[in-house]
């Protein structure tokens, strides 16, 4: 007598199995399907073809009506189960259909996870899933309408592919930095990003979806910071739950999913599970290899094997969007045993990463150019060693002996109208032009022949790489030393191609510039993210892990890993009040030190980092704001007491000092930056060994910068008089914006001006009304995004967690 | 119990420490710092720099490291030793990940109750 085999859920898993079961054993059992699905078993992980038109449903389907009956097996369409009677052994459905089993298989698959934000259920939100999803989404597509996709994982990248591909204007909502993160690095994410984006999906990163809005129907979402996105249709596709809901109310074991040995037999020996619903050795699986190999184990045992065993492999990962090629294998962390391989063609967008232990393949990524995945792979799987082809493995199998890349290739393959000096206007194409037809051999010929950094410079390195590209080995430029050991480029090569290239994230410039390594240094990162901040103010995400410990923590941190606080004092001016509310918290806190500061300021010493909020929230009541003596950025304006009080003053010094730094106060420079306003000749706040400082005189005020009182020491250069206090700070602030836009990281206002010339800034400062508008307007601008007290925030919740210990543990007795 | 089993703490979240960034742990005396990098590798070392104990659970994460917040020494997150010509080493503990809950291996391996 035949044993009788039921079967709940028709997905590929159990398909599979059956199959193997069959070719294995013909004979074995009799078999009985139950599927809630109103159809026969197709290809699930085809839905994204069929959703994007590329093929029908008839193409996907795996086994048709006719298979069942061939193979004898009865099939109910529709039939979801509703109770498994473990006692009687038998499974009834929802239409009444009951039938007893001797070995029951559980295939129930997952579901969506569903975000449990307002409106979820609002008609209009669907999941990414099965056949019936996609229908509803050819039918949205049909109707024009708006849809948003919530999640940038495999699936939802997927449907945001296939909508667009219908027509659709595509929105994808992604609660992390960069889209696919589990499967990519930040890099390969960054790629994938601007490619979706060029077939005109829309890419929203680090948004999180506060509700779903619509009376009837779906209307749109609205995300935590307010953002309002209308859409009429909004996919979710944020990751998936085993269904065991069954299985636990039948009193099998249930974890995340189904618990199963590893020959998918559940705690009732003869209920076996598989496929996405099963959890083996702790782990659930949604990628269609491990479930075939899953199939393959419970068909083996099913017929009498006792050795088929399920082991996990790293499987690899691709998305099934047409002309977009990814791929994701294995371990690609960073460590200290691992050494990676990195290549970047920035023209081709292609980036490839191998990882590699004790010679072998442990992990790989590749975008853009996939073809060598299987073949990675299978290095990995063989754990063959890899030190003879070492040198070329980057390249691919069919390139071993292939040559390196040409260092220069970022810049040759900018577009010919990509503006290289930012002083003259000149762009490529001019300066290469200009190279051919006159014949040009050297820096000083194209400076003398189109202007191209003969002005501040910062183009040089640009102009040497373009020489060379032009020219070839017969130019050989002068070394530029690079920012670190990411890069060959320098700090000025790097401004220019952010501007040029319109580079707006760190992930977007390392791939562009073909960073050597994957996340840079902590030489690099600071240094690209002032940059960032300074050329798009407005747009660009400060990166808080890319900033110094002082700039994170808005304190400045001590030996002992304690911090100092200094609170702003308007041009040094302070109050009794003001003095009696830092004596308080001196106090309450029993902060160890306090000292007065060169820059007319009161340094409190010692004070314990998880105590720096309350600090903050103490002086803050008292009217005070952070006096940024941590950053790079508006430190101090040191006054004197001016025509207020003394009796030498010719202007009003303080009061300049207090315009100057309530009107520049926040923003970010390359360096720290401080100034000092002098009521007279006299010099009583020593403005002439500031990065900018003001000498009043009787007939207006005259204007210095680039003094240096530290390492080096150097008196002021003068820039210009001005008549008025209104003009003084124009010239001031346009001055330091011309600062902040030119500079390298960490070079004070004295380094730079001697760098690019003391006349040249005149020339654009003094002479260039135009100029110094523009540059006093691109400041200001910027401050909007700038003039935030970063104490007030922290105070209200902002950050944190960097003020808390993640646990403090209390010591038990050792067992 | 089985005498090399370790003494696992739960003591957070995966996400409640920042992508590229670090927690501290507070046992008894010591401070841990629990870092986390940018591909979601968990490690813990003492928050403690062998050159200058400076805390280098303020330092900037790049690529399996940490850069300490005081004079630049670069730290192995796995190994705990000081990168480049530098020499000396942090105490490092292990980690374990059960699913999203991360878990400090406390106490030696060899337990003495056994």
């Amino acid at each position: 007598m035949k044993q009788k085999l039921v079967i709940i859920g028709n997905g590929m898993a159990p398909g599979r199995m059956l199959e193997n079961l069959l070719e294995a054993s013909p004979d074995a059992y009799d078999v009985t399907i139950f599927n809630a699905e109103p159809r026969v078993n197709y290809d699930r992980i085809m839905l994204s073809p069929v959703l994007s038109g590329e093929k029908t449903f008839e193409e996907i389907i795996i086994h048709g009506d006719g298979w069942y009956i061939q193979n004898n097996i009865t099939l109910y369409k529709g039939h979801k189960i509703v109770a498994i009677d473990r006692a009687a052994k038998n499974v009834t459905s929802d239409h009444g259909v009951t039938e007893p089993y001797d070995k029951l298989v559980i295939a129930t698959g997952s579901n969506p996870f569903i975000i449990p934000v307002p409106g979820a259920n609002l008609p209009g939100v669907l999941s990414y899933r099965d056949l019936d999803d996609v229908q509803a989404m050819v039918l949205a597509a049909q109707a024009r309408s708006k849809a948003i996709v919530i999640g940038g994982g495999l699936l939802g990248l997927e449907a945001a592919a296939g909508l667009k591909e219908q027509g659709m204007d595509v929105t994808v909502i992604h609660v992390m930095p960069t889209l696919m993160e589990r499967q990519l690095d930040a890099s390969a994410g960054y790629l994938l990003q601007k490619q979706l984006e060029d077939r005109g999906i829309k890419v929203m990163t680090k948004a999180n979806t506060k509700q779903i809005v619509g009376e009837k129907r779906v209307e749109g979402i609205e995300l935590a910071d307010g953002t309002i996105i209308p859409a009429t249709l909004v996919v979710m596709a944020v990751g998936i739950r085993p269904n065991s809901a069954m299985a636990k109310e039948a009193g099998i074991e249930v974890n995340r999913g189904i618990v199963v040995t590893d020959y998918m037999q559940t705690s009732d020996p003869d209920i076996y599970s598989l496929g996405e619903c099963a959890e083996v050795g702790g782990q659930v699986y949604g990628l269609v290899a491990p479930l075939y190999d899953m199939a393959r184990v419970l068909a083996a045992r099913l017929t009498g094997d006792t050795e088929a065993v399920f082991k996990p492999v790293d499987t690899p990962t691709k998305l099934k969007v047409t002309g977009i090629n990814l791929f994701s294998l294995g371990d690609f962390a960073e460590g200290e045993d691992r050494q990676e391989i990195v290549l970047r063609d920035a023209a081709a967008g292609v980036y490839k990463r191998v990882v590699l232990r004790d010679n072998k393949i442990i992990g790989t990524v590749l975008y853009g150019e996939t073809a060598d995945g299987a073949w990675f792979n299978d290095l990995k799987k063989k754990q063959t060693d890899i030190t003879e082809m070492r040198d070329t493995l980057i390249f691919g199998q069919a390139y071993q002996g292939g040559s390196p890349l040409d260092p220069t290739a970022a810049v040759a393959a900018l577009p010919d109208d990509a503006e290289i000096c930012g002083c003259n206007g000149v762009c490529k194409g001019k300066i290469t032009g200009a190279i051919t037809a006159k014949g040009l051999t050297s820096l000083d010929g194209v400076r003398a022949h189109t202007k191209a950094s003969a002005s501040c410079g910062s183009c040089t390195g640009l102009v040497e790489q373009l020489l060379k590209v032009t020219l070839g080995d017969s130019y050989n430029p002068a070394a530029v030393t690079p920012m670190c050991g990411c890069t060959d480029l320098g700090h000025d090569d790097v401004r220019r191609l952010i501007k040029a290239k319109q580079l707006k994230t760190i992930p977007a410039v390392m791939q562009e510039l073909q960073w050597k390594t994957s996340c840079g240094c902590a030489k690099c990162r600071p240094a690209l993210n002032y940059y960032l901040v300074c050329d798009y103010p407005g747009e660009y995400a400060d990166d808080y892990q890319s900033r110094f410990i002082n700039e994170r923590a808005h304190a400045n941190i001590q030996k002992d890993g304690t911090y100092s606080v200094v609170p702003r004092m308007w041009g040094g001016m302070t109050t009794s009040g003001e003095l009696r509310a830092i004596a308080d918290v001196v106090d309450k806190f029993a902060i160890p030190a306090v000292k007065v500061t060169g820059g007319q300021r009161i340094d409190m010493l010692g004070i314990k980092k998880e105590d720096l909020p309350a600090v903050w929230a103490d002086l803050g009541k008292a009217g005070f704001v952070s006096g940024q003596a941590y950053a790079k950025g508006l430190r101090t304006v040191k006054t004197c007491v001016g025509t207020d009080w003394c009796r030498f003053g010719t202007q009003d010094s303080t009061g300049l000092g207090i315009r100057i730094e309530k009107f520049m106060w926040g923003s970010w420079t390359p360096a720290k930056v401080k100034m000092g306003v002098s009521g007279c000749p006299r010099n009583c706040a020593e403005a002439t060994c500031k990065d900018v400082g003001v000498i009043c005189v009787d007939s207006g005020y005259e204007i210095h910068f680039a003094g240096a009182a530290g390492l080096d020491i150097k008196g002021t250069e003068v820039l210009g008089l001005v008549r008025s206090e209104d003009e003084a700070l124009e010239h001031i602030v346009a001055l330091t914006q011309m600062y902040r836009e030119q500079a390298r990281y960490l070079e004070r206002i004295y380094k730079w001006a001697k760098r690019i010339g003391i006349a040249e800034i005149k020339k654009q400062i003094m002479d260039d009304a135009g100029k110094r508008q523009a540059y006093f307007e691109r400041f200001v601008f910027s401050q909007k995004f700038a003039q935030v007290d970063p104490w007030s925030e922290r105070v209200s919740g902002v950050d944190k967690h960097e003020f808390r210990p993640l646990a403090t543990l209390t010591l038990e007795a050792a067992e | 119990m089985n005498a090399m089993t370790k003494h696992w703490v739960p003591i957070g979240n995966l996400e409640d420490i920042p992508l590229r960034g670090a927690r501290c742990v507070k046992n008894g005396d010591m401070t841990i710092a629990i870092f986390r990098t940018a591909d979601n590798k968990v490690f813990a070392i003492e928050d403690r720099c062998p050159h200058k104990n400076g805390p280098l659970s303020q330092g900037i994460v790049h690529d399996g490291c940490v850069t300490c917040p005081l004079h630049n020494w670069v730290i192995s997150l796995e190994t705990g030793k000081a990168q480049g010509a530098d020499e000396g080493a942090t105490r490092i503990f292990p980690i374990r990940l059960d699913g999203n809950a991360i878990l400090l291996g406390l106490g030696i391996g060899l337990g003495t109750g056994a």
